[in-house]
């Protein structure tokens, strides 16, 4: 197997704060192969935005505690000195943001936005990056791009701001794009387009691509690899089939049975996860799913589960054994999805 | 056009609330002000007659009323506007001492925001340095001390001590020119500048350290610009929007007299002609001045409305 693009190995993430260190990353590896799409699923406060705007070096060892290592194209970007991390933001990782209509700065025109972008790396005249920002619009999408280009963000609709960003985030041609929750902020219908578009322009400029995600529903069709996260930590990590068809972790049991499905009939109720995620600050000892997993044993109250794998590829932190946890989710969870 | 109108409206309110608070609470017969020290009751009724006093309210708000359209020939027309104490035209007086008020008004606002934009900004990037705490206690300085006791401390150790400030005041016959060459206006717009720096340099840094954190200097940071381009021009252009539309409105506030400042380093300004008039409750006076003041802060309002929606396109078309 070639080299991987991004690997992230062990890696810590933790806020000191007033009321105590903040566990928001804690002990997480990925990795991620050229022209992959990975899904990383998870909660609110599961760390799951917080790995990747490390990754970004858009938190810094000055804000958090930052242990691991972060390896992009055979570099360690957390050893980078922060003008060479500069660069490679934009040029090598690139990232969008879950809702649009903050993050495009309102006073600029969104062409001049993502000509700055291109301006910032490479030393080409205005005109010419404009010609190129237009470019860009125009492969997102966005009908009319020249006269588009010359407006500003408040006179685009939702949808179409999250292209503009895409187009931003894909102007220099990075290897990775980082798209944080991009459909979250999104009506239904726009949702499916965005993440279409973003499957395309994947095969178009050869990226590879991260979405985070706290819905597995959204990344189904999307994603190669599948990584749940939950309190800081990786529960379970596989192929789509993996994933979908053979989920190891109660916790991704849940994610699953909380999916709305519109393609079977309404027989049942959803079934949410029972109980809210863990304070990061108090973490619970041992699994910190396990105040919340109807499947809890004695042990998972005092030993944190390895993330363990079964096959090589696809695995799980969680005590259960194996045949227990195909046994439960063919038993009650697959029929329910 | 509607909001000039409405400007309008604003003028003559503020115009007929001075005006009941004059009829309605006189310390002193205006006519017995005019006539002086030879005074008779013939005399006064004469005068009265004369000022139009015996007439019913509304007539005489209405004489009062039509100097206040702005119209050659009716803005602060003589007929009415002229000082019960001395008979001199209001109008003259206020044009006469208009430029002392905007020296120190325009040289104190260039002060205050070379001292209090920096501090802000300094103060929000290094945020809880001792940079920023110097900063921040400076503020605090600003904002508690009064101004007629900094404008007097000053005074004390720069022209009484120290002897390197000239001594307060315009001499007979220097000009405003003149004036400023010998640093007469250096101390008041000192002055008058220390509050309101500390009030820029604490308004500076809330909103940049509010905008620094919004979702769009994230998105500048994550497409590789340099923290110093994220910082200039996408964290000051939000963040000073604001603090241009406070400047405009203080300095069209000021331009309506700073009271204080101007009493304190003997300025004839339109501060000081204000404060005499409302001493020597010299109605026509006090109606002008008061009106010149309001004139400045609507007319600030409108400039600071146009100006904003020139530098905020989402305002632009609403």
């Amino acid at each position: 197997m070639a080299e991987p693009l991004l690997e992230v190995r062990d890696l810590n993430v933790h806020f000191p704060t007033e009321d105590g260190l903040v566990k928001a990353v804690d002990g997480v590896s990925l990795t991620l192969a050229q022209g992959e799409t990975l899904g990383v699923v998870g909660e609110s406060g599961s760390g799951k935005s917080v790995t990747f705007l490390t990754v970004m070096g858009l938190i810094t060892k000055k804000e958090a505690r930052i242990e691991g290592e972060v390896i992009f194209k055979g570099q360690n970007l957390l050893d980078l000195p922060a003008e060479e991390m500069r660069h490679i933001r934009g040029t090598g990782l690139s990232m969008v943001f879950q809702d649009p209509m903050t993050s495009l700065h309102p006073f600029y025109r969104v062409g001049d936005q993502i000509v700055e972008a291109i301006r910032a790396h490479q030393p080409i005249p205005k005109k010419e990056a404009f010609k190129q920002a237009v470019d860009m619009l125009k492969r997102v999408g966005i009908p009319r791009p020249e006269e588009r280009a010359r407006q500003y963000p408040h006179e685009f609709s939702g949808g179409m701001r999250q292209r503009a960003m895409i187009a931003m985030a894909l102007s220099l041609n990075p290897d990775l794009l980082i798209a944080d929750e991009p459909t979250t902020a999104l009506d239904v219908t726009v949702q499916a387009q965005i993440l279409d578009l973003i499957d395309r322009l994947r095969e178009e400029f050869n990226a590879s691509v991260v979405i985070i995600t706290h819905d597995l529903g959204v990344v189904a069709e999307h994603c190669n690899n599948i990584q749940v996260m939950y309190a800081g930590k990786v529960a379970e990590y596989g192929d789509r089939s993996d994933i979908y068809h053979g989920a190891h972790h109660p916790y991704t049991w849940g994610l699953l049975q909380s999916i709305t499905r519109v393609d079977q009939p309404k027989t049942e109720r959803l079934r949410p996860i029972k109980g809210l995620p863990p304070s990061l600050i108090f973490v619970p000892p041992g699994c910190p799913f396990h105040p919340r997993c109807p499947y809890v044993m004695q042990v998972c109250r005092v030993e944190v589960p390895p993330l363990l794998s079964a096959d090589g590829k696809h695995a799980s932190a969680c005590h259960l054994p194996l045949a227990d946890k195909e046994r439960i989710f063919q038993e009650e969870v697959e029929i329910r999805t | 056009m509607r909001r000039i109108l409405f400007l309008i409206l604003v003028l003559f309110i503020i115009s007929f609330l001075t005006f009941i608070i004059f009829l309605k609470l006189p310390a002193t017969d205006p006519a017995r002000l005019v006539a002086g020290r030879v005074s008779s009751p013939e005399i006064l009724a004469e005068i009265r007659q004369n000022l139009g006093l015996d007439k019913p309210w509304y007539i005489q708000y209405g004489r009062f009323a039509k100097g206040l359209v702005p119209w050659p020939g009716f803005f602060l027309n003589e007929q009415v506007y002229f000082s019960y104490g001395n008979n001199v035209p209001v109008k003259g007086e206020l044009y006469r001492r208009l430029p002392v008020t905007i020296a120190l008004t325009l040289g104190a606002a260039v002060l205050w925001v070379i001292i209090g934009l920096p501090i802000g900004i300094v103060s929000a990037i290094r945020r809880r340095t001792l940079a920023d705490r110097a900063g921040m206690l400076f503020a605090l300085f600003g904002v508690s001390a009064p101004v007629f006791w900094l404008g007097y401390v000053l005074l004390f150790i720069f022209w009484f001590k120290l002897k390197w400030a000239p001594s307060p005041g315009l001499d007979v016959g220097e000009s405003l020119g003149q004036a400023m060459f010998a640093g007469k206006f250096i101390l008041p717009w000192l002055t008058l500048s220390l509050l309101f720096a500390a009030f820029y340099a604490r308004m500076v840094r809330g909103n940049l350290i509010e905008t620094m954190s919004e979702d769009y200097i994230r998105t500048a940071r994550a497409k590789g610009l340099s923290e110093r381009r994220v910082i200039f021009k996408h964290g000051l252009r939000a963040a000073l929007t604001p603090v241009v539309t406070m400047f405009g409105m203080d300095i069209g506030y000021l331009l309506g007299g700073a009271i204080i400042t101007e009493t304190i380093f003997d300025l004839d300004g339109i501060g000081k002609y204000t404060i005499a008039s409302i001493r020597d409750q010299d109605f026509p006076v006090v109606m002008a001045v008061t009106i010149f003041a309001a004139l400045f802060i609507v007319a600030a309002n409108l400039v600071v409305d146009v100006v904003y929606a020139f530098l905020d396109p989402r305002v632009r078309y609403t």
